[in-house]
């Protein structure tokens, strides 16, 4: 068996100094068995990858290691020795660091104190702040210590996280999907840090689905799926589909595109000299956006997040009232109409937070289908009364159609995984067939299989002549699904260019402010 | 006359200073308690029947940082361990305390009190004007104004005021920092409920040296108020404080001198002119919120 080679493979690298080696790991939340039997092993000045789909389990790995998770059976050994890691402070005081995909930043604190608060013994502040400024500037991640955190963008935001990391002269840095809030040219200014970190003999244990950059990087993988180790391998030997083949299990299916028509449709989606001014101090201010999704082609908007993505959805969808004319629907000038208007006008919105914002928690899937789609002809309400028939109908088309998985018959919004209810949000209002679709991070955390379910849905309601925007910073979805691509930056929207003669350099460019240059006439 | 004014505003300003300091601190690590008013109230029962029962005010001031201490404890303990509704707790806190204050105090009604004696600077209280209005008072008003340095001291330029800020913006990440938010925010609310009886005991010992049923008069509200419009920052509780006492003490000379304004009109001078002033001074929206405790408020429950 191909695992045994693997395992073999395994115990001659150990001889070259381990550093870390988990064996058995296992921990359960209720009925799922989130980590069964893992093993793990990372040598010393290795970028050790960590591969699996939303909900392999991969998160709940790193916690045990990070102290944050207590292990429910196996062992971790540290340097040849048993170690139990009870916190994160013991973590630390071991040599182990983590960066958050979810930043652990405070917000209202400064850079210095945010670095303070994660050192046992912090010293004097402004000691600490020359310090930061030294190996900041030394590793390429400058940071200014006095700055707070809530007005910087989030790679600046990222950097505070790594330095933090380094001041501790970690021996192993846990990094959870680094890259997916960064430029493609910021993301190689990472790789660089990362390179140095390992020559210098510090192990980094790299969480990503990116599949690209795990073979560009890093010199060892563990794979999981459905909480389980599938394989190790050396990813550079490996191929992008063999490695995809390891993580869902099964071939992964691409999207097809199907034909273009976009040339043209007719614009049945239209944002001229859409401008808005910021409404809290850390919102992006909107600057004279103008854009044309026609009938039959996706447009995508790349960005980093913060740039005003946020503030864009909120401005087409009508949560941000803005001029009357700066958004056309089918030519209806609506700024300064409501969301309902904008949904009786054949238009779809699904925001990017799906739980709080598309969909209420502690309500029942058929109650958040009526309450995006109680004013469109779907028949949910007749004298002011709701059909809860005929929303349980809809569920169950929603649930049949985009696999929505569920432990019981039309549960609460809350008890859907995140993937799940993602495919729920999006389903409640492709189900429409709306004219004018607008999608922002429509597969944000959901697993491979899912993600090309609903991208193949977005292009098919495309070329049955809707317009479709999607708002998204996975450029690698962007490039499988776009016919047209813009890049947002600080509120500035480029012109939007064909998806085949746009390459990651130029969005990286684009990102990194050369929108603003770019913005203007669509 | 000017002087005896001056003075008169510092007495109206000391309890709302001590509360709303308390209240700051309580509320920078992302607790809301509703129940100062409830707390200070139990302060000045307490802190008049010991003061009463043993002749000494010194004691009769400990009883009432104990009986507030008591009464977060209580407001801690329902919040930050059974993770009760803040607001709904706050407000039950403040309807016990005037209850329970009620009760106690009923035999004391009526009963001459015993008023703090007044501490006299060396030389300082020897300056003219000067002299007799800051430093010839009683001890507590000294002590507010220790108790305002020594809060904004610690928030800002100490590691243990560094944290309570981290768990009130973020108690996520500071507990996976390894903090122990709920232990933090125990500290907090008793240091809040000793202020809050410190303020109880003031209005007891001091501003009306005599135990009136309900007498706080909705003190703890106009704090927590305070606190709010303050943006959380220590010096502007200070502003906040005064203003309400100096309007309150020129609306009753107002009235004195019989000037033909509506007497409702003239009470409601000192809420209209600090809401007014202190929406003034918070008018800076970035300061304002990145000094809001982003976590005030929000329930927390470990993960492990």
């Amino acid at each position: 068996m191909a695992g045994e080679e693997h395992r073999a493979a395994a115990s001659v690298r150990s001889e070259t100094g381990m550093l870390l080696d988990a064996r058995g790991l296992t921990k359960r939340f209720g009925d799922i068995l989130a980590n069964d039997r893992v093993d793990l092993a990372i040598n010393k000045g290795e970028i050790h990858a960590l591969l699996g789909e939303n909900g392999a389990g991969k998160s709940t790995l790193v916690k045990m290691f990070y102290g944050s998770l207590e292990p429910d059976a196996g062992t971790i050994s540290w340097q040849g020795k048993p170690v139990s890691i009870n916190s994160p402070a013991e973590a630390r005081a071991l040599g182990i660091g983590m960066v958050f995909q979810h930043f652990s930043l405070f917000e209202a604190l400064s850079v210095v104190e945010n670095i303070a608060l994660a050192l046992s013994d912090a010293g004097d502040m402004k000691a600490l702040a020359r310090r930061i400024e030294e190996v900041s500037t030394d590793y390429g991640l400058p940071l200014d210590p006095n700055s707070i955190v809530a007005d910087l963008p989030v790679g600046i935001r990222q950097r505070i996280e790594i330095v933090r990391c380094l001041l501790q002269e970690p021996q192993l840095i846990i990094m959870d999907e680094p890259t997916s809030v960064l430029t493609p040219q910021e993301a190689d200014r990472l790789f660089l840090t990362l390179q140095r970190l390992a020559s210098e003999g510090c192990a980094v244990l790299y969480i990503s689905h990116r599949l690209e950059e795990v073979q560009r990087i890093c010199h060892h993988a563990t794979i999981l799926r459905h909480g389980q180790f599938v394989s190790e391998c050396d990813p550079s030997k490996e191929t992008p589909a063999s490695l995809a083949r390891m993580m869902v299990g099964t071939e992964v299916v691409g999207v097809s595109l199907g034909a273009h028509q976009a040339t043209g449709g007719t614009v049945r989606l239209g944002l001229s000299n859409l401008s808005a001014k910021a409404s809290t101090p850390f919102a992006t201010e909107l600057r004279n956006i103008n854009l044309n999704v026609r009938a039959g082609e996706v447009i995508a908007i790349a960005g980093v997040a913060g740039n005003g993505q946020g503030e864009l959805f909120d401005a087409i969808s009508g949560e941000m009232r803005v001029d009357n004319d700066m958004v056309r629907f089918d030519d209806v000038a609506c700024g300064h109409k409501g969301v309902n208007w904008r949904r009786r006008k054949n238009a779809a919105f699904v925001p990017e937070e799906r739980l709080g914002h598309g969909a209420v928690p502690g309500l029942k899937l058929s109650e958040n289908i009526v309450l995006t789609r109680h004013s469109t002809r779907d028949g949910l309400t007749g004298a002011g009364f709701v059909s809860t028939t005929k929303a349980g109908e809809l569920e169950q088309r929603i649930k049949k159609n985009y696999d929505v998985r569920m432990s019981h018959d039309d549960p609460e919004a809350r008890s859907l995984s995140g993937g799940n209810l993602q495919k729920f949000v999006v389903g409640r209002e492709l189900d429409r067939k709306p004219g004018v679709l607008v999608v922002n991070q429509p597969t944000w955390g959901v697993d491979a299989g899912a993600a090309a379910l609903i991208r193949q849905a977005l292009i098919d309601l495309a070329r049955e002549g809707s317009a479709v925007l999607v708002i998204s910073q996975d450029l690698d979805e962007i490039f499988e699904i776009a016919d047209r691509i813009a890049v947002i930056s600080r509120g500035y929207l480029s012109e939007p260019e064909d998806a085949h003669t746009m390459t990651r350099e130029r969005i990286g460019l684009l990102m990194a402010g050369g929108a603003e240059e770019n913005a203007g006439a669509a | 006359m000017f002087e005896a004014v001056l003075l008169t505003v510092i007495t109206a300003a000391t309890p709302l200073l001590i509360a709303a300091v308390g209240e700051l601190v309580v509320e920078r690590s992302g607790v809301l308690n509703l129940g100062v008013e409830g707390m200070m109230i139990m302060g000045a029962v307490v802190g008049f029947a010991v003061a009463n029962q043993t002749g000494s005010g010194s004691l009769g001031v400990v009883a009432a940082i104990v009986a507030g201490m008591a009464m977060s404890a209580l407001f801690g303990f329902l919040v930050l361990i059974l993770v009760t509704n803040q607001v709904a707790s706050g407000l039950a806190l403040t309807i016990l305390g005037l209850g329970l204050s009620g009760m106690i105090g009923e035999a004391f009604i009526g009963v001459p009190g015993l008023r703090l004696p007044e501490l006299y600077i060396p030389v300082l209280s020897e300056i003219p004007f000067v002299g007799p209005v800051f430093f010839q008072q009683d001890a507590l008003v000294y002590v507010s104004f220790l108790l305002v340095g020594a809060v904004s001291y610690m928030l800002f330029k100490t590691r243990a005021g560094l944290i309570l800020r981290a768990v009130g913006d973020n108690h996520v990440s500071a507990h996976a920092l390894g903090y122990s938010v709920v232990r933090v925010r125990f500290m907090a609310t008793l240091f809040g409920g000793a202020c809050a009886g410190l303020a109880g005991a003031y209005m007891s010992l001091a501003y009306t040296p005599q135990w009136v049923e309900n007498m706080t008069a909705g003190r703890g509200w106009i704090a927590l108020a305070l606190v709010v419009f303050a943006s959380w920052l220590p010096f502007r509780v200070v502003a906040g404080a005064y203003l309400f006492g100096a309007v309150t003490v020129l609306t009753f000379h107002a009235q004195a001198q019989g000037l033909g304004i509506p007497s409702q009109f003239l009470s409601s001078l000192p809420y209209l002119a600090t809401i007014a002033v202190l929406v003034l001074i918070s008018a800076n929206r970035r300061l304002t919120l990145v000094n809001t405790p982003a976590c005030l408020g929000k329930p927390f429950v470990p993960d492990r």
